[in-house]
């Protein structure tokens, strides 16, 4: 089980404000996103962050951001704008127009930063965790002292490849953490039936990897927790493997829309007690850091934010035609035509 | 004759074999307390239970080489792949297991499997979700492939592929999920065998070739000509290994011009080895060059704009039945 709520508190008022605001950015930056999928202004698979909030936000402002590593799947769209991507560039990407970062071309799935250290953006389940090794590999091999940050889901921990992944990043001492988000559900799959050892961070111990449950709920537990093993990382350069337990609480992707399949509304009402935002509004009255006036001023003003986010995006062109052409090799045309 | 669709139509044939033959079991992702991701198995977990509809976790290789090991003691596996896209992952099992067993073993043991799932273009799901990899599959021997493109062919063809006793990779198309059309379901026995291509549209002028989606895209092209007072000719390949190349062939000695249209990318797809034979056997009869229509040779992009450009339309067909003239 996750650790209880903190009530000492060791982070200053001023990052606990910077912590709230990201993570009710993020909220309503998802919920725009799944209008944008449902007024047809984004399609394809789109798969938002909701309940997850906490996990990016500690672990992302526990980083040296502009030089280490962040690599995860395709529920991304939270940590390119923490890591300091645009978000009107991030929606334009969503909606498939040329002010997306990969001009339209990747969408909600594959988004990109790769000056400010985000590596996407990935779509096959599993397939990006050797590719964070690589990232921690290439650090190593250079001798900088970066940190590479590999998410992945539950329903990824699986994967025969992250498997032979965990092997070599503590065979060659690779300073990866491996973040396993526990949302309880791959897909319409829940945690039971598919892991037949549910404690996932156990995946660390056949390889000798330090590994750790950890919640993923209260922001500064999780700021702390992550701040402890990034610097540990750094220091000792060497893997890590972490669970966060967490909770998606939407559909698995924008159309999901039938979640009796694998869950009860109660369940999910239950859920909301371990909310992030909840838990994160009530440790902020009870130590009397922020008065419910000021939180409800700093929701409308990023309600206000997003809806601005969304009409720039939508302004933002489409791709002209020509461009299916562009960026498939460095140095060569492709062949034109059908 | 009962009216299904083609998503309806597979998910009768699995019922009908799995009634049939005990030994028929399905396994692959989200299939069963999910009803399957396109719903192809809704049902089929409350129906037959989670010994014989099996969710299992997202480990293609896994459960692929398992579904061998299975299919070679004789158990019948109906592995779904949610995406053609993901048996990507499950090809070393495919490849260097499935299609080499019979030959390895000096025929000794077979591998009566089949793999289905949704190969091509749906909407938007940018680069890593959008193959059409049949011609690959195509490539192997020891491997059938089959693409059918309508409801009757999917319930006839996927009957055919459970009861067959070799590897065959059976796949849909997302595009065709929804199309309905005549079923002979009432006799349970109705099958289509592979290696036989159907005229879908009758023509004199030019023959077009194709497979699983296109052929509705080849159709529509053909409505185009014909206001133009070109008759096309529509053969609908159904099985590409085996191929049916007498009716490809006797089609193009009718109407002397072809054009091969696959969604796939155009370089190095299987419409260029359809394309190469008929180049091969058909030289006499043909008064053009063979006509060829293929997906761009990129990534597919997320913007809809560009993905549209990507797959091939009926006014690309048109376009290429202009072109030889
Ligand atoms: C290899 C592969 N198989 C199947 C899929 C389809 N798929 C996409 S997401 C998903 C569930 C992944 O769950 P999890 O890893 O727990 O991540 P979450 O979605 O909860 O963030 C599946 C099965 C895929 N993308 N790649």
């Amino acid at each position: 089980m996750p650790k209880s709520v903190k009530q000492s508190l060791t982070q200053s008022p001023t990052e606990i404000e910077k912590y709230f605001r990201e993570m009710v950015l993020i909220r309503k930056f998802e919920e725009k996103c799944n209008v944008a999928y449902r007024t047809g202004k984004a399609g394809g698979y789109l798969h938002v962050y909701i309940g997850q909030e906490a996990t990016g936000v500690g672990w992302i402002n526990s980083l040296k951001l502009g030089w280490d590593y962040v690599i995860a799947a395709y529920r991304i769209h939270a940590f390119p704008i923490l890591m300091g991507t645009e978000p009107v560039a991030c929606m334009a990407e969503i909606m498939g127009r040329v002010d997306g970062p990969s001009r339209g071309k990747g969408g909600s799935m594959h988004i990109y930063d790769i000056p400010r250290g985000f590596f996407g953006g990935w779509g096959i389940v599993g397939g990006h965790t050797p590719l964070g090794a690589g990232l921690a590999f290439a650090a190593k091999y250079r001798k900088e002292d970066r940190v590479t940050l590999c998410f992945l889901g539950d329903g990824a921990a699986n994967a025969g490849v992250f498997f032979e992944t965990l092997n070599m990043a503590a065979l060659w001492d690779l300073p990866v953490i491996f973040i396993i988000e526990n949302n309880e559900f791959a897909m319409g799959t829940r945690l039971e039936y598919h892991a037949a050892d549910t404690e996932l961070h156990k995946r660390g111990f056949p390889f000798g990897i330090k590994h750790e449950r950890l919640d993923g709920m209260n922001v500064l537990q999780v700021k702390e927790d992550a701040q402890r093993i990034i610097d540990w990382v750094r220091e000792n350069q060497k893997p890590y493997v972490v669970e966060v337990m967490n909770y998606r609480f939407v559909g698995h992707g924008a159309a999901d829309n039938d979640q009796t399949l694998y869950r009860t509304a109660e369940e999910v009402e239950q859920n909301k007690e371990r909310d992030p935002l909840h838990i994160l509004r009530k440790i902020m009255m009870e130590n009397n850091i922020m008065t419910e006036e000021k939180m409800e001023a700093i929701e409308s003003e990023i309600e206000e934010q997003v809806e601005e986010i969304y009409s720039q995006a939508l302004e933002s062109p489409h791709p002209e035609k020509s461009e299916v052409y562009d960026h498939i090799y460095t140095d060569m045309p492709v062949e034109k035509g059908h | 004759m009962p009216t299904l669709t083609y998503r309806d139509a597979l998910r009768q044939a699995l019922i009908d074999e799995m009634d049939r033959d005990p030994e028929v079991f399905l396994i692959g992702e989200d299939i069963g307390r999910y009803q399957g991701t396109f719903r192809v198995t809704q049902g089929l977990f409350d129906k037959y239970g989670k010994d014989r509809v099996i969710d299992a976790p997202i480990t293609e290789p896994g459960f692929t080489g398992m579904a061998v090991g299975a299919a070679m003691v004789g158990l019948r596996p109906v592995v779904e792949m949610m995406t053609m896209s993901f048996s990507i992952l499950a090809l070393d099992q495919v490849i260097n297991s499935a299609a080499k067993v019979h030959s390895m073993t000096g025929g000794q043991a077979s591998v009566p499997m089949v793999i289905r799932g949704p190969g091509g273009h749906a909407n938007q799901l940018s680069a890593q979700h959008s193959h059409s990899l049949e011609g690959w599959y195509a490539h192997v021997p020891g491997l059938k492939v089959v693409v059918p493109a309508t409801p009757a062919d999917a319930y006839g063809m996927l009957k055919t592929a459970i009861r067959d006793d070799n590897p065959v990779i059976f796949t849909e198309n997302p595009g065709l999920y929804a199309l309905k059309g005549e079923v002979p379901t009432e006799s349970g026995d109705f099958t289509v065998p592979f290696g036989k291509a159907r005229i879908a549209r009758e023509g004199t002028d030019v023959t077009l070739v194709a497979y699983s989606r296109m052929v509705s895209v080849c159709e529509a092209a053909a409505d185009l000509l014909e206001k133009d007072g070109i008759s096309a000719e529509v053969v609908d390949v159904r099985s590409l290994l085996p191929l049916d190349t007498e009716t490809i062939y006797a089609s193009i000695q009718k109407t002397n011009r072809a054009v091969v249209v696959y969604e796939d990318w155009r370089s190095g797809g299987f419409g260029a080895e359809i394309a190469a034979r008929i180049g091969e056997e058909c030289f006499d009869s043909l008064d053009a060059p063979v006509g060829r229509v293929g997906g761009l040779n990129v990534p597919t992009p997320y913007s809809r704009v560009l993905e549209l450009e990507c797959i091939p339309n009926e006014h690309d067909v048109v376009a290429a039945v202009r072109k030889i003239g």
